[in-house]
């Protein structure tokens, strides 16, 4: 059964997550015959995206709020969080900027607190970056961009003028740090090794590491 | 290769039974492999573990990164389609004066609840059966441990579970070449046993329905059915055909290479196969069809894809609809008893019980930084703590006992695996961040409780007047009270996980009995609307699952459970629906029914 991927009204995904037509009596209609034979109905004859999605072909069921320039600073900002180094891709790379605005943009309460947030938090870097350098953040030079997050990357010792970044640096690295850690591209850097199949046994833990630990009098 | 092929009903069948999961799977295997012809009816859509299983998909190729949503409250790969908490279409209500609302967990698809849960299989001990003899606290069960042990080794035999015999009282062990081999535990939970051992907490190898190593098929089918040379056949190439587990995704995701037990996967097959069982699926059943002679002559359900009315016949109705709505439909039933089908004592929709659960969880700064290890395993616990203080309940304040589960390492990341950074690691970004994020990944772990509640009088489920779901059908309203007993026992939870975590190495601070409580209904335990007893004036069924008021109408899933033990219900449905299924062929055969 073939689904193509929807872009739903922000109400209609509101109501989607409300879940479920109001409560009403259907008049009972015929006593059919037990003894009939028809076809199996269709596989997935209920199928919604929400509630029994096609993992095959997964459908983001509503629009996404951030534009193309604020998706510009997403970016950019997410790139100094989390570079590309010895330890794995850059944000960029492994779409932590799209994971962010897909989250913000979810028809869910704790979402779209967090949506205002980060939308705002971003029109104000750009705003700090024109009052200290006439120019957006992503165009700034990397010194240029490191003299402004040193500034709101420690909420507890930002300046009163610098507050409105700091906590909005403090959400947007949490969600960055989310978003670039489900993709399975991070998770050799991060020492992840799993999802592989093992034939045999689970070989469980090293004798070296189990001596290591002093777990031995219970291995 | 679907599992259902035709629509097709047949004018009469021997019997029918409503809902597809452990109960209603295990009694279809039964009575079909012994040439019973029966119509299974489901309210949810077919399902189709082998090819519908996300086995190896990875957060990225999903909507917010596989994150829990409304609709899918285990995340985006949990194997429950179209259920959750809350059912498009199909409300449930809570009383006024209910002491927080009842979340009602349903799965309308076939297999129902089976296909996603913890595997954790744990026998009944046999002070759970004498249970209020040893503390006057709600009632004993109609049955002895030693009358359910030989149904316990069959189902373990039958569906695979690994786990040791561990010889702690009322835990039973199971006899050899009955349990398949534990998986060894991985750090965190090594680093637990020995924290145990300091608190005094036992902390052995969990009993799980996953396979460690192929099935002997042959063998276990000669010794499971003797004298019955089809169902050897059939079974022991179905057995045969389990891939034992591949050490890799999560048990709630379901298993497409059968390595775990769902009723889709090993008991509808083999059902099938002996061509004696047919099913309706998306089929919402209103009421059991009551003939003149006061027999249940069959059930009256709700094609959802025409939203036509069907009556289908049989000798025998089996409700296996799983609990709350088993009690449903015997309630919405028409009956000569004003108060609902099977309905004489007065206990069907009460006597609700969930377990107790509450966690606890800490950053173990031992784990830091530990080489990298693929700790996925079983997909689910490997260790688990059996109750220790069997003896000690005059001393403690409650009465019964809770197991404990545990886990943390290296799973695969989440949206929150690395919320720690949070707090350890605050205001870095850059390589000094990523850093960080190795150091710190996988290095926390957490404990949860799942504990007995005893039955008690504002625990119930009725039907709500005013109220039905898009079907037409009366729904349930909940009432909820918890007693002194769960309160004090959840406290003591906290109290244990936070010695546990101290003596890890790491930080915790329990809370409350009250605050710590998880919410009724939210462990999805839930059973006990219809239970089973002595005598017909204080119980709902015989200990074979037969309701006292109607000789031909049995309930075989989670509602007859007249205690809740600590030890989560699955296992022990299905050794009831098993014995209960030889029972009514027995009684079929002497013409008693």
């Amino acid at each position: 059964m073939s689904q193509k991927p929807t872009s739903l009204s922000r109400r209609d995904a509101l109501k989607w997550f409300a879940g479920s037509s109001a409560a009403s009596a259907i008049a009972p209609a015929i006593i059919a015959a037990p003894n009939e034979t028809e076809q199996a109905p269709p596989s997935f004859p209920t199928r919604s995206a929400i509630y029994d999605p096609n993992f095959a072909k997964p459908v983001y069921p509503w629009e996404k709020v951030l534009a193309t320039e604020e998706l510009k600073t997403a970016n950019s900002l997410a790139d100094i969080i989390l570079p590309k180094d010895a330890l794995g891709p850059a944000a960029s790379e492994v779409g932590v900027a799209d994971f962010i605005n897909e989250w913000i943009s979810a028809p869910i309460d704790k979402h779209e607190e967090e949506s205002e947030i980060i939308r705002g938090g971003l029109s104000w870097l750009n705003t700090e970056s024109f009052r200290r350098f006439e120019k957006r953040f992503e165009e700034l030079t990397p010194e240029q961009q490191i003299q402004i997050v040193d500034d709101i990357c420690d909420a507890t010792k930002s300046k009163p003028e610098h507050h409105i970044g700091a906590i909005f640096f403090q959400h947007f690295r949490s969600l960055s740090i989310s978003g670039y850690y489900t993709h399975s591209a991070t998770w050799k850097g991060l020492g992840y090794v799993g999802n592989i199949s093992i034939a045999g046994p689970y070989p469980g833990v090293p004798d070296e590491l189990i001596k290591k630990l002093g777990l031995e009098d219970v291995a | 290769m679907p599992l259902i092929t035709d629509r097709k009903t047949k004018p009469q069948y021997d019997v029918i039974i409503v809902g597809s999961g452990a109960g209603g799977g295990m009694a279809a295997l039964i009575l079909a492999l012994n040439g019973m012809k029966v119509l299974m009816i489901e309210a949810g859509r077919n399902y189709e573990p082998q090819v519908e299983t996300p086995m190896f998909n990875t957060p990225e190729m999903a909507p917010l990164r596989g994150n829990k949503t409304p609709g899918k409250p285990f995340g985006y790969y949990d194997a429950t389609v179209d259920g959750g908490w809350q059912v498009p279409g199909e409300p449930y209500t809570n009383k006024e004066g209910t002491e927080g609302a009842f979340w009602w967990w349903r799965s309308r698809m076939l297999g129902g609840r089976t296909n996603h849960w913890g595997r954790i299989s744990l026998r009944f001990g046999p002070h759970d059966f004498r249970c209020a003899s040893r503390d006057g606290l709600g009632v004993n069960w109609p049955m002895s441990y030693d009358d359910i042990s030989p149904w316990y080794d069959r189902v373990e035999m039958l569906i695979g579970v690994y786990g040791e015999n561990s010889g702690i009282e009322n835990a039973p062990d199971s006899p050899p070449g009955v349990l398949q081999p534990a998986p060894k535990p991985r750090i965190g939970e090594l680093m637990a046993k020995k924290a145990g051992k300091k608190t005094g907490v036992p902390i052995v190898a969990a009993r799980r329905a996953v396979l460690s190593q192929p099935m002997q098929g042959q063998r276990l089918a000669k010794e499971l059915f003797p004298n019955n040379p089809k169902a050897q056949e059939i079974m022991a190439l179905d057995m045969s055909l389990r891939a034992p587990c591949f050490w890799a995704t999560d048990c709630g995701r379901g298993c497409s290479i059968r390595a775990n037990f769902q009723s889709t996967t090993v008991l509808i097959p083999p059902a099938l196969a002996t061509g004696n069982l047919d099913i309706i699926t998306d089929a919402m059943v209103r009421e059991v069809i009551i003939g003149p002679d006061g027999k249940a002559t069959g059930v009256h359900y709700i094609d959802k894809t025409t939203r036509r009315d069907v009556v289908a016949k049989a000798r025998v109705v089996i409700l296996a609809a799983s609990t709350c709505e088993t009690s449903r439909i015997l309630l919405n039933s028409k009956a000569r008893d004003k108060a609902g089908l099977a309905n004489s004592s007065g206990q069907v929709g009460k006597n609700l019980m969930d377990s107790v659960g509450t966690s606890l969880g800490s950053h173990i700064p031992a784990m830091e930084n530990l080489p990298p290890l693929n700790e996925d395993g079983a997909g689910g616990i490997h260790v688990y703590s059996p109750w220790w203080l069997v003896s000690q309940h005059a001393k403690l304040g409650f009465a019964r006992g809770y197991h404990i589960e545990m886990g943390g390492g290296r799973r695969m990341p989440t949206v929150a695996s690395l919320a720690v950074l949070d707090s350890k690691s605050p205001t870095t970004y850059g390589s000094k961040l990523k850093e960080d994020a190795r150091r710190y990944y996988g290095a926390s772990f957490g404990f949860a409780g799942r504990g007995e509640m005893i039955p008690n009088k504002d625990c119930y489920s009725e039907l709500d007047p005013n109220v039905v779901d898009q079907w037409g059908i009366p729904v349930l309203r909940f009432h909820w009270k918890w007693s002194d007993h769960e309160i004090k026992q959840a406290e003591h939870m906290q109290n244990t996980f936070a010695e546990l975590i101290e003596e890890m190495g790491g930080k915790a601070t329990p809370k409350s009995g009250r605050d710590a409580i998880q919410r009724p209904g939210e462990i999805i335990h839930e059973v006990g609307t219809a239970r089973m007893g002595e005598k017909a004036s204080e119980s709902v069924t015989n200990q074979f699952c037969q309701t006292w008021d109607v000789k031909n109408l049995f309930l075989m899933d989670g509602s007859v459970l007249p205690s809740n033990p600590d030890k989560n219900p699955t296992l022990t449905i299905l050794a009831l629906a098993w014995r209960s299924s030889e029972y009514l062929m027995d009684e079929m055969k002497k013409g008693n029914i």
